[in-house]
């Protein structure tokens, strides 16, 4: 039982029903990153997916990455650092489309990106419609310390794991703990769950 | 991780909006400097309330020190700032991230950039570095509004050794014909004038609002840091 701080009654947001455990809502998007935003001009820019075996299982060049058939998600985020934003509307393309046709037993995903950035998620995670390598958000180009020009968003977990700058993702037999998730945060990181640090 | 039980041992008024809460958390784990805690506010109905805060004490300090920005409509701050007293309680856990940490551990040159309330984990690495005796040169980039705005003011003085610690202050809004020193916000100049150059490879902190935290690990990058050695913290205008 929490103990009760006196005096304390609360702004008490409406929606509040709407997030998970701990969170609150903000309007505008607030940025947070380890290090300085990585400029990669877009003609040095492609996207890879490395299989299990370490072979290149597909690659594509920003021209060729914006050809494949686009999504537009709007869904709700969670950052670990308390807020949340509902209704955030991007557009990218579905990790199902990238996946297509790519032959893997791999359990784990390592997702990389500039600025020497990894964060890992069970490959279940990314199927099915709840993963996506997103180019826009809210009708723009995604700004680049959003995570422009490309991000990965996974909003069913904590929002560390949409990597931004993303470049691409490693299918691994073995879970490797990615950057904040070897820095005390944690594994899986569900937001519903308020997985937040090791031990939660 | 656990919720502990905190206590208000002290509060101190920084500046207008800033106010620095002394705890005592019996069970405290310890921490190092560079890193912040879950602050959790329950109400007599039940509710709750959670935000993170940086934690100014250095590693080892006898009391657990926030420093908080009040956000006038925030649900957490308001009271952090306004209405707890010597004797209130709430709840803590951590210390969390493992990142923007500084540990004292060799004698590397470190470069810390603070922008606002952006000073106060940058505030524990200073104190850790007095605290330890460190013979790692040290320089604080803090900006501030006025001088009114500077959090840790007379502190900030004494820890400035003229040896191994020193702080450079700009101040962006200040109209006192008083104040001598620099003015406007941290650009590349200042940090060619008052850093290190980039051969000496200091570790850089860099800490505050999010433009802030653009701008100056930008300007470090550009002037030949490597982007690897700059860790930023980044503080949202929703930090309430």
């Amino acid at each position: 039982m929490s103990i009760v701080s006196r005096g304390f009654r609360g702004r008490r947001q409406p929606g509040a029903g709407l997030i998970p455990p701990g969170q609150y809502i903000v309007d505008g998007f607030p940025v947070l990153s380890a290090g300085p935003t990585p400029f990669t001009p877009l003609e040095e820019w492609d996207f890879t997916i490395v299989d299990e075996t370490g072979a290149v299982a597909a690659r594509w060049t920003w021209d060729e990455f914006r050809e494949l058939p686009a999504e537009a998600p709007t869904v709700d985020i969670h950052c670990v650092t308390k807020w949340s934003k509902l209704g955030t509307r991007w557009e990218g393309v579905s990790v199902d489309t990238l996946l297509d046709g790519i032959e893997t037993s791999a359990e784990f995903v390592i997702a990389f990106a500039d600025g020497d950035y990894t964060t890992n998620l069970p490959l279940a995670d990314m199927r099915d419609g709840q993963a996506w390598v997103v180019y826009g958000f809210d009708g723009e180009e995604l700004e680049p310390e959003h995570g422009g020009p490309a991000r990965l968003l996974v909003p069913h977990l904590y929002f560390w794991k949409s990597a931004k700058w993303v470049r691409g993702l490693r299918l691994s037999d073995d879970d490797e703990p990615g950057f904040w998730e070897s820095l005390g945060y944690h594994n899986y990181a569900d937001p519903w769950r308020e997985q937040r640090y090791w031990g939660d | 991780m656990l919720w502990l039980v905190a206590t208000v041992a002290e509060t101190i008024a920084e500046t207008a909006r800033t106010t620095t809460l002394r705890l005592d958390v019996p069970v405290w784990p310890g921490h190092r400097a560079g890193q912040h805690v879950d602050v959790r506010l329950t109400a007599e109905d039940g509710y709750q309330a959670q935000r993170s805060y940086s934690i100014a004490s250095p590693p080892g300090a006898d009391r657990l020190e926030l420093t908080v920005v009040r956000i006038d409509d925030g649900d957490v701050s308001p009271y952090l700032t306004t209405v707890a007293e010597v004797g209130d309680q709430f709840e803590v856990r951590g210390p969390v991230g493992g990142w923007f940490v500084w540990d004292g551990d060799d004698t590397t040159p470190v470069l810390l950039v603070g922008g606002g309330s952006g000073v106060v984990p940058l505030m524990a690495m200073m104190r850790h570095h007095t605290r330890t005796g460190s013979t790692a040169a040290m320089q604080l980039v803090y900006s501030a509004r006025t001088l009114d705005d500077v959090i840790y003011r007379d502190e900030l003085t004494t820890l400035a050794d003229g040896g191994h610690r020193a702080v450079t202050l700009t101040l962006t809004r200040e109209a006192s014909p008083q104040w001598t020193g620099h003015c406007g916000r941290v650009d590349t100049d200042l940090l060619d004038e008052v850093g290190w150059p980039p051969p000496v490879r200091p570790r850089c902190y860099v800490c505050g609002p999010t433009p802030f935290v653009e701008a100056v690990s930008l300007a470090l990058v550009g002037l030949g840091h490597e982007a690897a050695r700059v860790k930023t913290e980044r503080f949202g205008p929703t930090g309430a």
